[in-house]
């Protein structure tokens, strides 16, 4: 085929477009690769190649030749650096194929950004120099395609031309390639011998390598059959939107992520066990017999049953997984390393604002040679396999089974910044066996025969701001009120329940969650509860919000400025802490994130506990929880 | 509909007649054979995933509406992601008062036609300060009448995410944005702080202030819109097809005289010449090329052999290096 066939495009094209990824590092020729199928299929034109060849004078590495890179490379920052770090998608059309390429940096320190751009990837070319053969960021680029369920690799073997195109050689790489990727779960891999400079067997066939009887790479691009992916998986319908035009319309919206369903299918909501029937699947175009893999349409049903966003639809046959704990990989993806125990906000298909938290790392995996290795936090691009339980059961499959409906992202929830992203390996049966023991008497009653409202009131603030003074102080003042009580102190739960947990940012975390739950559970049992905890993470905070009723979670900031509690030292902490006898002080050279909007806000300077405490009262009363008389008395 | 019609346009109707150009009448519940192509229909299923993702998230999101063929494709895409129900969000157009008035015709038309709230925003205070593309330059012109007017009107209606009709393959900074693309306070893109994006798993929080634009067919190439535009039988305006239109050379361009307001320099003389647009803007910044594409069919022709860029008909990007990146930094789309 020459060039100019590239050109004829013709609409009989029925064939799907083809995501896939190049990997390989600085040098290996990757861009040159990029550059020639957007070239040679006219994917760039002739202003595009003058401003190219501009750029190419002004930043360019490769002389008067134009340099290809530069085309991939897009944002100023990395034009001025000469270096990829963002993923660019290109793309190409051939008659056969268009073709959608993820074109991202090869570096240790951009693995966020290759695992992005092999989310979406089908297929995988890996670029290796054939001077070099099969090295460390070889390994590592296949490691990372195979953990994000890429199943059809194919190795361009590059720079034949100065290695004079030895087929012992191609045959000696190709076989520790494959010798090294027979553990990756790959379904196909492929070998192409090319020079991407010369066009040796990229865009047509290379009269250098006669002993190669394959295809060139492109035809190998253009007929690899990766269509059966998701058809041939269980029924999955993930339901983005209600669509309710009006009272006799209830459709659910979303594409058909894997299998097929047709009208009159039985399905099932596997979150909540209910069963229906498919009445219509309705569309713009009219509607529809039969949805496959791939198509976005409204289902609704011949029953009126709770769906929402979030729901998975199945058949009843074919049923994912709904659990609250899961052990999952994880790559991590922010500069601030990963809590453990902290609350993070999770999103697992449409299910987008959901909540958890990973409880136990189990090992982080050196992408340079598989082995796992024993880690408590992840940091910026690494790996790691752990453990996570979010608030509510979630519904999914392993990653492995579908790459859809066993993916989820982790979100910050102060920033909003996508942090981390995960890949379900499968849900623990621990929480499958220990089922929820039904209590006959609930928060209801309990509440009843107190005649109160429950609630946590949870005082945060700088050590000796003075949380402790005034908690005891509402606490008396309740109890003198005949309110049934109970104070949490942050030092009292440390002595006794969190005794094991020290003072870094997971163990601060994890003994604000089990605080939490204690909270809660006192608050099932229709207490006041009354909570004094340094708490300097809003994340955690939240947490405990979360995960009580509305109004439940009245948040109390004793602002004291850090120079007065200074001053008070009451325990003789800060001065230990200046010392550097105790270390990671809130306040000294640990941070503290002052609410935003507590409910309650006291300023304590210059003001009475007595005072601050009625404040308190007065606010609660303000919110219906108390009644501002005596209760004795009524 | 609530917008403000331009002064000086008030009983300028444009010439001739309406020319709204349809291959076939629009009907709405046509019996369907799907002959899309597999290729189309998955990019047609992704943009109206990514839709339903904004109506489901998002408190309050509007649609940019350029006037464009790649317009004309979200609008028929939103069509679809929601039926039976409307378009569930109002359509947007940033005014510059430079659009070619077949443009503004069009427009109207659409609006009517389809029953969506079409909201019509001026940035008056550009207007006041006389700024025009022609005395004021591209540069000045774009910054003061479309991104601060872009983000006057978001912020004046408070709307928490926008559609744009961008493409990746337009422009080399657009093919490393995101399909999200947060804007934190202010409506600033820092492209070197974009959110991760992987798999369909978009991250659609932002808090107060912030905004997201969403770029639904961010993986449509050129090629992939017209030919959707020919097999759905998708409206565009008339000016995207060949036609004799008055028009000057300038700088290399072809300049249509869409109107009395562009002033012509002394060895200027309007042609008459058989011309279309690849791309459409303020016509005193939009390159015509000189064609006899009069079908859709001829364009997907011409467009197969076109040897240049669409965006070169866009004066605007050649004003300086990185100049969409920079403009995109400040907010524009």
């Amino acid at each position: 085929m020459d060039t100019d066939a590239l050109r004829e495009l013709t609409f009989t094209d029925s064939k799907d477009q083809l995501r896939f990824i190049t990997c390989g590092s600085v040098g290996d020729g990757k861009s040159t690769l990029i550059g020639r199928f957007l070239h040679d299929s006219k994917a760039i034109y002739e202003d595009q190649l003058q401003t190219l060849a501009r750029d190419s004078v002004k930043h360019g590495t490769t002389g008067d030749a134009i340099d290809f890179a530069l085309l991939v490379d897009g944002l100023e920052a990395e034009r001025e650096q000469g270096i990829t770090i963002d993923v660019a998608y290109r793309f190409f059309t051939t008659p056969r194929r268009s073709f959608m390429v993820a074109d991202t940096p090869g570096h240790e320190q951009y693995t966020r950004n290759m695992a992005t751009g092999a989310s979406n990837a089908q297929l995988a070319v890996i670029v290796i120099d054939a001077r070099k053969g099969v090295l460390v960021q070889t390994r590592r680029h296949s490691y990372i395609c195979s953990l994000l369920g890429i199943r059809h690799v194919v190795v361009a073997l590059n720079k034949m031309d100065l290695i004079d195109y030895r087929k012992e050689v191609f045959d000696r790489i190709v076989a520790d390639y494959v010798k090294f990727a027979s553990n990756l779960g790959f379904t196909s891999v492929a070998a192409i011998p090319i020079s991407a400079r010369h066009d040796d067997n990229i865009i047509n066939r290379s009269r250098n390598t006669d002993w190669f009887h394959g295809p060139c790479l492109l035809d190998y691009l253009e007929s690899i059959d990766i269509q059966s992916e998701t058809a041939g998986l269980p029924f999955r319908f993930p339901v983005q939107w209600v669509n309710r035009p009006n009272m006799d319309f209830r459709g659910y919206a979303g594409t058909v992520v894997s299998g097929s369903i047709a009208v009159g299918d039985e399905i099932v909501v596997p979150a909540s066990g209910r069963n229906s029937r498919v009445k219509q699947i309705v569309t713009y175009d009219g509607e529809l017999v039969r949805a496959e893999a791939g198509d976005a349409v409204t289902i609704t049903l011949a029953d009126e049953i709770d769906i929402g966003r979030g729901d998975i639809i199945a058949k009843p046959t074919e049923r994912p997984e709904v659990a609250d704990q899961f052990a999952a990989h994880v790559i991590w993806m922010d500069q601030e390393d990963m809590v453990p125990g902290r609350s993070y906000g999770f999103r697992i298909g449409t299910q987008s604002s959901a909540s958890g938290s990973i409880t136990a790392m189990k090992y982080r995996i050196d992408v340079n040679t598989g082995a796992h290795v024993a880690a408590r936090t992840l940091r910026l691009n690494e790996i790691g396999f752990c453990k996570i339980a979010t608030a509510l059961p979630a519904t999914f499959d392993a990653y492995e089974a579908n790459r859809r409906t066993g993916s989820f992202i982790v979100i910050d929830r102060d920033t909003n910044r996508t942090v981390g992203a995960g890949m379900i390996a499968f849900p623990l049966r621990r929480a499958a066996n220990i089922a929820r023991q039904p209590l006959s008497l609930g928060k209801k009653e309990r509440t009843a025969l107190k005649h109160q409202r429950p609630c946590i009131i949870w005082f945060t603030g700088l050590s000796g701001a003075g949380k402790s003074t005034i908690a005891n102080l509402v606490d008396q003042k309740l109890f003198a009120m005949s309110y049934h009580t109970m104070l949490l102190d942050g030092d009292n739960l440390r002595h006794g329940p969190n005794r094991d947990l020290g003072l870094t940012e997971s163990d601060r975390a994890e003994n604000i969650r089990g605080a939490g739950e204690v909270a809660k559970l006192m608050v099932d049992s229709g207490l006041l509860v009354i909570c004094s905890f340094i708490s300097p993470y809003k994340a955690e905070r939240d947490m405990v919000r979360d995960a009580v009723g509305d109004g439940e979670f009245i948040e109390v900031f004793v602002d004291t400025p850090i120079g007065e509690c200074v001053r008070r030292d009451p325990k003789g902490l800060y001065a230990k802490a200046k010392s550097g006898m105790v270390k990671t002080f809130t306040g000294v050279d640990a941070p503290y994130e002052a609410p935003s909007v507590p409910e309650i806000h006291l300023t304590t300077l210059n003001q009475q506990p007595e005072r601050l405490a009625d404040t308190v009262l007065n606010c609660l009363a303000a919110r219906g929880i108390i009644v501002p008389t005596n209760r004795t008395e009524n | 509909m609530s917008y403000g019609k331009l002064d000086h346009r008030n009983g300028d109707l444009p010439r001739g007649e309406h020319q709204m150009f349809r291959m076939h009448a629009q009907n709405i519940t046509k019996p369907q054979t799907r002959t899309l192509p597999r290729r189309l229909r998955r990019l047609e299923a992704e943009s109206i995933e990514i839709m339903r993702e904004v109506v489901a998230d998002f408190r309050k999101p509007v649609m940019l509406y350029s006037i464009g063929k790649d317009s004309s494709v979200m609008l028929h895409l939103a069509q679809k992601a929601f039926y039976p129900a409307k378009v569930p969000f109002s359509l947007l157009h940033v005014d510059t008062t430079w659009k070619f008035r077949e443009m503004i015709s069009f427009r109207d038309e659409t609006a009517q036609r389809l029953g969506i709230n079409l909201i019509v925003h001026v940035n008056r205070d550009g207007i006041e300060r006389g700024i025009n593309p022609i005395d004021s330059g591209s540069t000045l012109h774009t910054q003061v009448m479309k991104t601060d007017a872009l983000k006057q009107a978001l912020d004046l209606y408070g709307f928490d995410a926008a559609f744009g009709g961008a493409r990746r393959d337009e422009e080399k900074s657009r093919a490393k944005e995101r399909i999200f693309s947060f804007r934190s306070r202010g409506h600033v893109w820092d492209p070197c702080n974009q959110r991760p994006e992987l798999w369909n798993l978009f991250n659609t929080r932002s808090r107060k202030g912030e905004t997201m634009r969403v770029f639904a067919i961010s993986n449509w190439t050129e090629l992939d819109v017209w030919e959707y535009i020919m097999l759905e039988d998708i409206p565009v305006v008339p000016l995207y097809f060949a036609k004799k239109r008055w028009v000057v050379h300038r700088n290399g361009a072809l300049i249509m005289v869409d109107d009395e307001r562009l002033p012509l320099v002394s060895n200027e003389t309007p042609e008459l010449k058989m011309m279309r647009f690849r791309t459409l803007g303020c016509y005193p910044l939009s390159g015509a090329i000189e064609s006899d594409a009069i079908t859709i069919k001829d364009i997907v022709a011409e467009m197969q052999v076109a040897t240049v860029s669409e965006r070169q008909g866009r004066l605007i990007d050649t004003d300086e290096v990185a100049s969409m990146e920079k403009k995109k930094r400040e907010g524009y789309f």
